[in-house]
């Protein structure tokens, strides 16, 4: 899952250049996937690792970058691509695009584009869980800078008061868009915060995908046997910019250096070959996907546009949208 | 037939609805209670605590997690109290609840009713006596809903439990111990006007608490032999244009009237709609861009009343 979230990631930055005007670039108009990209190259352990012990009818949340939590829900990566490419074909019609992927087919309830805005928006899927005495759990991924809205201290509040199964994952890359978060924020993070409120959390390697699996097989487990919400904290890093255009010159470069180093994608690697795993079979793990994914670019750039009409439906339907 | 208040009209509507549809739940502060106004009295009571949800004062939240709870097949009503509380929630309903049907390409669907109540109320001051319905019908995705009778209170609360979208439902505070008959068999469509007096000379169009006191205006305009016809809107988005076109061309002289400041107000897209697409004469008249002040002196101030109501409707008669 990683090696697919990764050749995703990788294929879609391609993909992506001219196609936003902004950190100093100009749109040239001809890229196939437009406007802001947020990519999570770097973070691919935090996904996998905590999605790999989700059922399909457990609900997922996600953030702008939520391309990986997407993949590892379940969804379908070919439409994903085809989303990204805003095609008729893609998961929402070329209606939403990279910031709006969702696929509700295998429970994914959507990525949005307001920080935090997800994390209420799963808390509701909880409570309908507990309301509708369904065998199933909610999980709200969210970044280090959602963390100061509002919404994350009264979801965490209302998910104590209310006992509700939710898993809370803050999927802290350290970086508030442009800026360290650590600056902007008090106290001892995420966990800590949780804790206040009565909730287990507990802070994990974000890049060590067994790491991540292995806390939050327990967390989930506990949340499925009725004693309630958790949050696991991990710490990973955002490789690229905030938007895929974004070269990210405000940040030191040894600091990315350093980063590069504990890519999850290696560390696994790594992990691999101590047990054993010869290195030609990993490296066909990551080819076999970035084969997968060239397919997927190649069938979305063939793909047709949405109608100019679709502008106008799926919008509601007492009173749909018109030209006046 | 029984003759009840808005509040329990709403009340009523919300318990046959709950009784209905085991996935109608409600949530806000103070339901469990009956609500602030009474207007969830007994429903707690009926269908517990897990149906009718009391919540922590966390508007934002309240708000998300009924978008969550509508996107996993329940149909939320939503109580935020107060209008100017609602504010608290603006992204949720705009950026959530209206845009998430059409965001995900129909994947889903947000049934859900926002109770937003609007209106000045006795010394309430300049957080609780807004009328901010007109910023909803900005809105694509929201269908916008303000009553003026127990019985439309009843019957657009149905109408609006029905409809699958999300609906920005707004009463008014100063109705809620108005008394009618309603009947539960009658159903209010959403998008349909209801005709309140009919009358030659002019129309005065109007929704929510000004409708009443439009007619009162009516009253003393037919005292010097002016007979205004009163429509009542009751859905802001989409409304009734055949009704209001059809008033126009038989009176040929429009008064659109609310309460809600008139600046931008929702009266300015019907009059600006009529000037475009009709030969009526058209004025408007909402409250000054003024907030409502404690003071007896300052909230009269700023009220629109039906002598004020009545007074332009003179001007556009002279004009």
């Amino acid at each position: 899952m990683m090696c697919r979230i990764r050749a995703f990631e990788d294929a879609a930055e391609e993909a992506s250049r001219g196609g936003v005007a902004a950190f100093g670039q100009q749109a040239v108009g001809q890229a196939q996937v437009r406007g802001p990209l947020h990519l999570s190259t770097g973070q691919e352990a935090v996904a996998a690792g905590v999605c790999r012990h989700l059922r399909p009818n457990d609900y997922l949340t996600s953030t702008h970058r939520g391309h990986g939590h997407t993949l590892a829900k379940g969804a379908d990566l070919e439409r994903m691509m085809h989303e990204l490419f805003g095609k008729a074909t893609g998961f929402c019609g070329g209606r939403g695009g990279s910031m709006h992927i969702a696929d509700f087919s295998v429970g994914m309830l959507g990525a949005n584009g307001v920080v935090a805005a997800g994390i209420p928006i799963a808390l509701g899927a909880a409570q309908s869980i507990k309301i509708r005495r369904v065998d199933a759990i909610a999980v709200t991924f969210f970044g280090d800078g959602a963390i100061n809205r509002g919404p994350f201290a009264e979801s965490l509040n209302w998910a104590a008061a209310f006992n509700l199964p939710i898993l809370f994952v803050c999927e802290d890359n350290q970086w508030s868009a442009t800026t360290k978060t650590g600056t902007m924020s008090a106290g001892q993070g995420a966990a800590a915060r949780a804790r206040s409120f009565g909730i287990e959390a507990e802070v994990v390697d974000g890049n060590d995908v067994g790491a991540v699996s292995e806390t939050a097989r327990g967390m989930i487990a506990d949340i499925r046997a009725g004693k309630g919400p958790r949050l696991l904290h991990a710490r990973t890093y955002r490789f690229k910019g905030h938007v895929s255009v974004d070269p990210a010159i405000y940040r030191d470069p040894k600091e990315l250096e350093a980063a590069l180093k504990s890519d999850p994608l290696l560390v696994t690697a790594a992990q691999l070959r101590a047990h054993g795993v010869a290195p030609t079979e990993i490296d066909a793990v990551l080819q076999a996907a970035r084969t997968e994914v060239a397919r997927a670019v190649e069938t979305a750039g063939q793909a047709p546009w949405p109608a100019a009409s679709d502008a106008f439906s799926q919008i509601q339907d007492t009173g749909a949208g018109q030209w006046l | 037939m029984a003759v009840m208040n808005y509040a329990a009209a709403a009340a009523t509507s919300l318990g046959d609805a709950m009784r209905r549809d085991s996935a109608v739940v409600a949530l806000g502060e103070d339901v469990g209670r009956g609500g602030i106004f009474g207007q969830y009295r007994g429903l707690q009571e009926a269908f517990g605590s897990e149906r009718v949800i009391d919540t922590p004062i966390s508007e934002a939240t309240i708000m998300g997690a009924a978008v969550g709870m509508a996107l996993t097949g329940l149909k939320p009503v939503i109580e935020l109290r107060v209008i100017d509380f609602a504010l608290c929630a603006m992204d949720e309903i705009i950026n959530q609840a209206a845009k998430n049907r059409y965001m995900f390409g129909g994947q889903s669907h947000v049934p859900a009713v926002i109770r937003m109540p609007i209106g000045i109320w006795s010394a309430s001051a300049a957080q609780h006596s807004q009328s901010l319905e007109s910023w909803f019908t900005h809105v694509p995705g929201l269908v916008v809903v303000a009553p003026a009778t127990p019985q439309d209170n009843y019957g657009l609360l149905q109408a609006a439990l029905q409809c699958g979208d999300p609906v920005a439902y707004f009463e008014h505070k100063e109705l809620w111990a108005l008394d009618g008959e309603v009947d539960p068999g009658q159903p209010v469509p959403l998008g349909k006007a209801a005709l309140r007096r009919s009358g030659d000379d002019l129309t005065i169009i109007s929704w929510s608490k000004a409708v009443h006191w439009s007619l009162d205006a009516a009253e003393i305009l037919a005292r010097d032999g002016i007979e205004a016809e009163v429509i009542d809107l009751r859905t802001l988005w989409p409304w009734d244009r055949e009704a209001v076109f059809a008033s126009a061309a038989k009176t040929g002289r429009v008064l659109v009237a609310h309460e809600a400041i008139q600046v931008a107000g929702f009266g300015a897209e019907i009059a600006a709609t009529l000037a475009e697409q009709t030969d009526a004469r058209v004025a408007r008249l909402g409250g000054p861009r003024a907030p409502v002040g404690y003071a007896p002196v300052l909230e009269a101030e700023t009220r629109v009343t039906p002598s004020r109501i009545a007074a332009k409707a003179r001007e556009l008669l002279a004009r």
